[in-house]
């Protein structure tokens, strides 16, 4: 198995070097520094003295790929290829417009994300199972209907529609809990709360009606009568032999997910004025500070692909059939 | 040009999303054409046709897209002679001036809805409101200052001096006549319905007509007829109010929220559709390259895909939207008129949201690709000499179609849905398009007034659950009908 995670990490480097060779591209290609100098400091007061200046900060007046000026090694780091894109594979981002170090900020900002999110994946993971195992248990009756009916307009409410309606009844009109804000330690709960309970209620339509389709794809199955033939109760056939066996569906779609939560979210958090990763990238977009969000779609396709291996191992631990080789 | 707008009194503009959704139309059109040759097509279109919820969800489609289709049509209008005239007046018999083209792009959608688009307010004003939603300070005639309600300019302009009294008398009989006109309408779109089904049928007119209103044809006609009823009401009663009332309030800037909210249909259909359109040829035909081909060229197209799958979605579309945007804002020249430039964004924003999401169909596209390359007839057809292309064109392609279809009714509520998230974060369309998210976004401000302003939050959020729940239920009964697993 540990062979199987070295080959696993090996296939990652290509890539990442193929998300890195992207993102370059999307942003010192596309567009050249020159442009977002412009576009940054105003197309009206942009003089050519005032763009130097904005690179010279930035670090972005160098060569893109050689640097003729220097000599020896530094002709290949001394580049705006090496010094942006290249050192994110040590962690390291510079420095966001604002002067801050992005390493030092993302690592302040994963609390509050992680404190949101792995609640809100925890609690939705086992509401919508639930909610799935209960249409199951009631399948082609009315109640199955009526909750697939209700599955489907839930789904067809966007969520910012949740999070607007939940912070008007719940913080405004009932005066529960503070619409929005972040205190550090066990203070937060009381502003974790609303969130949480909105991202579960926001997503139970969707992926109630997917764990549902693989449950009925599973009950059909052979093994499934058979333990009904031997006697045992419908609930104890659905939790503990239709549940276990539609764990590598589930699977493959949850557990991919898990390291993204370091990420946040970015709606919740920038509507509730959590300081966490997902309202910092929403600031980033919004002052277009490039560097930043660079930075955050680099560490996002190192999650995902860190997810993709949890998913592999996760198969190991769920069905003992499957070996890594 | 300039001479078909001197006769027109406008010169037709035709953006390009316009351009595209109507290729889109022709597209539809022309497969629905080959879809009634073929069998099999037949039988599973008929198969959405027999379930209610398909009916139904198709007939407020329609609707919808009836709408977007006509805000496709734009043009710019001439601006009236008379103000450059004035001048020049003296030289009779000089040569007219070239007529001068106004800067805006307007829409049919805009010269049908020209009452609720040229009567705006000051401000805030509520759902049938007769004055503002806040105090103003107005000078009365003896020359004191009052702190009132100010009347609205148009909004219930017509009830004269005591609005509170008369306004309940005047809505109620204007909706019981729009009622009227509706349930009239309904009963000519029922007669003709009964009418073509009613020929060929071999049965009496009687039986037909009875058949439809008891459910029992085979097609789902009762359904898409319930629904026509409804949209017809809705539509009748908002025709006969619209001009004289604010139906659903002013925003901010006085705008009607009617206006604005039938305006950003056509913005969620054109990210809805052409998102699928513009990477579906990309999918298709990486997809089936990687799944036939196989050897290097999979390895190639299964590297991009996994290179830009790892990628969380939101956070590239928001790094190649900021860069289209530096890009737009760099090249002011490209672009005449402000209408271009925000066409240029959503389609831009079109080609994003595709780039992200062509992963998912091609990875499909591949694997079915792999089963069918497999299968006798295709290994038959190898055999006697056939070519790669032509055995793609004629034996894999059409056998693929229904998944590029269901991908296409699938994808459609959650990009619709993402457009509005996109353009709260600040990288959707352009700020000055007015779609879901535009409003969405200026809504949210004015939830925190006192007393809130609901209604443009209310608005954007019927119209939008409404689209999207139709195009829900339509995509699944789609891919019930087609999705041979599913049968």
């Amino acid at each position: 198995m540990l062979a199987y995670l070295l080959r696993r990490l090996l296939y990652a480097v290509p890539i990442l070097i193929g998300v890195n060779l992207l993102t370059f591209v999307l942003f010192f290609v596309v567009n050249s520094p020159d442009d977002m100098a412009r576009m940054h400091i105003g197309v009206k007061r942009a003089t050519p003295e005032a763009i130097e200046r904005w690179k010279a900060e930035r670090g972005y007046d160098r060569p893109m790929f050689l640097n003729d000026a220097a000599s020896g090694s530094a002709r290949f780091t001394e580049t705006i290829f090496f010094d942006k894109s290249l050192r994110m594979f040590a962690l390291e981002f510079g420095r966001a417009d604002d002067g801050r170090d992005i390493g030092q900020e993302i690592r302040d900002r994963m609390g509050p994300s992680l404190a949101i999110a792995l609640p809100t994946f925890l609690l939705s993971l086992a509401v919508s199972i639930s909610f799935a195992l209960l249409l199951v248990f009631f399948r082609a009756t009315y109640l199955d209907f009526w909750g697939v009916v209700l599955c489907v307009a839930m789904m067809s409410i966007s969520s910012l529609f949740y999070i607007i309606g939940g912070q008007w009844l719940v913080s405004k009109l009932w005066a529960l809990v503070p619409i929005s804000g972040y205190a550090p330690g066990l203070d937060a709960a009381r502003f974790l709360v609303l969130p949480v309970l909105i991202s579960v209620i926001a997503g139970i339509g969707s992926s109630a009606r997917w764990y549902r389709t693989i449950f009925l794809e599973e009950i059909s199955k052979d093994y499934v009568r058979t333990a009904r033939a031997k006697g045992l109760s419908e609930l104890a056939v659905l939790f503990r032999h239709v549940l276990r066996n539609a764990l590598i569906p589930i699977l493959t779609g949850v557990v991919v997910v898990i390291p993204l939560l370091f990420m946040g979210s970015l709606l919740v958090e920038s509507f509730f004025a959590i300081p966490g990763l997902g309202s910092y990238t929403i600031d980033a977009i919004n002052a277009q500070d490039f560097a930043v969000v660079r930075a955050m779609v680099f560490i996002g396709s190192v999650l995902y692909i860190v997810g993709l291996m949890l998913t592999d191992l996760s198969y190991t631990l769920a069905d003992p059939r499957v070996r890594l080789q | 040009m300039s001479t078909s707008s001197g006769i027109l009194g406008f010169q037709p503009v035709v953006l390009w999303t316009d351009a595209l959704l109507f290729v889109l139309v022709a597209l539809a059109l022309l497969s629905a054409l080959r879809a009634r040759t073929q069998a099999p097509l037949r039988a599973a279109w008929r198969k959405v046709g027999r379930r209610p919820a398909g009916m139904a969800a198709a007939t407020v489609l329609l609707a919808f897209l009836a709408v977007g289709l006509v805000d496709s049509l734009h043009y710019r209008p001439l601006l009236p002679a008379v103000e450059r005239g004035a001048g020049a007046g003296a030289e009779a018999g000089s040569a007219p001036a070239a007529p001068v083209l106004s800067t805006e792009v307007l829409s049919a959608l805009d010269a049908l809805l020209a009452p609720l688009r040229v009567r705006t307010e000051k401000t805030y004003s509520a759902p049938f409101a007769w004055t503002l939603y806040q105090r103003e300070t107005v000078e009365t005639a003896a020359g004191g200052q009052v702190r009132e309600y100010p009347r609205l300019a148009h909004g219930a302009a017509h009830l004269g001096a005591d609005p509170a009294a008369a306004r309940a008398g005047d809505v109620g009989l204007r909706v019981g006549k729009a009622l009227v006109q509706a349930a009239l309408a309904w009963l000519f779109a029922f007669l003709v319905l009964a009418s073509l089904v009613w020929r060929g049928s071999g049965l009496r007119w009687g039986e037909v007509a009875l058949a439809i209103l008891a459910g029992r044809t085979v097609l789902a006609w009762r359904a898409a007829l319930v629904t026509l009823a409804a949209l017809l009401a809705v539509v009748a009663v908002c025709v006969e109010l619209a001009p004289l009332y604010h139906v659903l309030g002013t925003d901010k800037v006085g705008q009607d929220v009617l206006y604005l909210a039938l305006k950003s249909v056509r913005t969620a259909l054109v990210i809805g559709t052409l998102t699928t359109l513009v990477m579906m040829p990309f999918a298709v035909a990486l997809g089936i390259a990687a799944g036939y081909l196989g050897g290097w060229v999979d390895d190639a197209v299964q590297y991009v895909y996994t290179v830009l799958n790892a990628i969380p979605g939101v956070l590239l579309i928001a790094a190649a939207v900021l860069m289209m945007q530096v890009v737009i804002d760099t090249h002011p020249q490209w672009f005449d008129t402000a209408a271009e430039r925000s066409d240029a964004r959503l389609l831009a924003l079109c080609f994003i949201l595709g780039i992200t999401s062509w992963t998912g169909l091609a990875r499909l596209l591949r694997g079915e690709t792999l089963k069918l390359r497999e299968l006798e007839y295709v290994q038959a057809a190898r055999a006697f000499g056939v070519r790669t292309p032509a055995i793609l064109r004629r034996h894999i392609l059409p056998n693929l179609m229904h998944i590029v279809l269901i991908a296409l009714v699938m994808d459609f509520s959650g990009l619709v849905l993402a457009e509005a998230v996109l353009s709260y974060v600040g990288i959707g369309v352009d700020p000055s398009t007015i779609s879901f998210g535009t409003m969405i976004n200026m809504a949210r401000a004015e939830l925190a007034r006192e007393p809130m302003v609901w209604w443009s939050l209310a608005a954007a959020f019927a119209f939008m659950f409404v689209l999207v729940l139709a195009a829900n239920l339509f995509a699944d009964v789609v891919r019930d009908a087609f999705d041979p697993r599913r049968a």
